[in-house]
């Protein structure tokens, strides 16, 4: 029998284990990573059509359209996070691994962000620059989107486990990830805009920090729990 | 209610047979054993431990296999072995992975995508990921579904070989099993149907 101090080390061997296979799998088949970049640009670009490519009414919206942009395509993004491992067999095998599930839970939401949420946030700069915001802003909303974006996958993981056995759960998975996520829209858009107007913005990005330890402490628990719950 | 007053105990070398009608809770049965489920009630012990309280040990040591094969499709059979020993607290070593694709009849296609095998084939993958993981206890739910003739009477020596090196299998199967080294037991599930109490003793 292992020492305890050898297990948890092994513990993380699982989760890296976990993060390559799921990094892999995203790469195999790119449409995981390319559908949400594609709709995040499309959204992008079609607001300048919609509503005026006038630089004044863009660089004011820009904020939010990248934002609620972003929180749609990691949404989007969000349904297959457990719901590919339940259809084949694969969740069975993780609620059967001896290491903690909330553990392997953040290892699964942490490949996710890193192929939604981070490719977003890499991709936002050059959105801002089509939707003219001003250049002072566009720091604040990288920094925004590195810190909120996580929060999203992290608040989104509670609702994908939850809806892990529903077919096509996902208008549930919105209702049920949304709430989460209107605090988190309403600070970094307010960061964004305090920014552009020259204000102080640390106290919204703050905010955030705070919103990212709460999902990274708690969303992988009850994301756990939800998944064993389900599974019964 | 499915089943009341089962109880039963796995010693090393012990077979155990779960018999029973379809829907007759065989699956439902596994599951509750594999810690999987808990529409239950009475207790399951692992080495003479609450489950609950043994849950890593008995994790650790144990491995179920369900009606789907948990095998990722767009990954080869041995990057699939890797993530799922990986997950059982298992270090992969190339070469004993490839002994086990080896033995299951699956030289050659270790670095093909999974989803150009056949469902025989994605079961032996599970197989592999079995005689790799080196656990003491078996859960196979039907696992010979999809397996052809050869593979029956292999899988059959493979779980003798188990039970006479101190393993231990749970199995449901419609396959009538050769008993060869006389520790088979069989347990009909039709025998404890009712809608009172249950209890189990899984104790090793």
């Amino acid at each position: 029998m292992a020492t305890t101090e050898q297990q948890s080390m092994r513990g993380g061997a699982a989760c890296l284990a976990l993060i390559k296979r799921d990094l892999t799998l995203a790469f195999r088949s790119p449409g995981q990573i390319v559908n949400p970049m594609a709709f995040f640009l499309m959204v992008a670009s079609l607001f300048p059509l919609g509503i005026a490519p006038d630089r004044d009414v863009l660089s004011q919206l820009a904020p939010g359209i990248i934002w609620i942009g972003a929180l749609l395509s990691v949404l989007m993004s969000l349904d297959s996070l457990f719901k590919s491992d339940q259809d084949d067999g694969s969740l069975d095998q993780l609620l059967m691994s001896p290491h903690p599930l909330p553990l392997l839970v953040l290892a699964k939401v942490f490949s996710h962000w890193l192929t939604s949420g981070f490719c977003l946030t890499i991709m936002a700069p050059l959105l801002a620059i089509m939707l003219h915001l001003p250049a002072d802003a566009i720091l604040p909303l990288f920094v925004t989107l590195l810190l909120g974006t996580p929060v999203l996958s992290l608040a989104g993981a509670i609702g994908a486990a939850l809806t892990v056995r529903i077919q096509r759960g996902g208008v549930l998975l919105t209702l049920l990830s949304l709430p989460l996520y209107i605090p988190v829209l309403i600070f970094a858009t307010g960061a964004v805009n305090a920014a552009a107007e020259s204000l102080p913005w640390n106290g919204h990005l703050l905010w955030l920090s705070v919103f990212l330890l709460l999902g990274l402490c708690l969303a992988p628990l009850a994301a756990a729990g939800a998944l064993r719950v389900i599974n019964e | 209610m499915l089943f009341h007053n089962l109880s039963f105990q796995l010693s090393p070398g012990d077979v155990l047979q779960i018999e029973g009608r379809n829907g007759a809770g065989k699956t439902t049965l596994l599951r509750i054993i594999a810690g999987l489920s808990s529409h239950a009630r009475g207790d399951i012990f692992w080495n003479d431990l609450p489950l609950a309280s043994a849950y890593a040990d008995f994790r650790l040591a144990s491995f179920f296999l369900g009606h789907k094969p948990g095998v990722k499709m767009d990954l080869s059979p041995l990057e699939n072995m890797h993530w799922r020993l990986q997950l059982k607290n298992i270090q992969p070593v190339e070469s004993l992975l490839c002994e086990a694709l080896e033995q299951v009849g699956l030289y050659g296609y270790e670095d093909i995508p999974c989803s150009h095998l056949s469902a025989g084939q994605l079961r032996r993958v599970t197989f592999a990921c079995l005689i790799a993981s080196k656990a003491k206890l078996w859960i196979l739910d039907e696992p010979f579904t999809a397996i052809d003739i050869d593979g029956v009477a292999w899988l059959e020596s493979l779980i003798d070989e188990h039970a006479t090196n101190g393993g231990m299998v749970l199995i449901t199967s419609h396959q009538p099993l050769s008993d060869r080294k006389g520790n088979l037991r069989k347990l009909k599930l039709e025998d404890f149907a009712g809608d009172a109490l249950e209890v189990f003793d899984g104790d090793y």
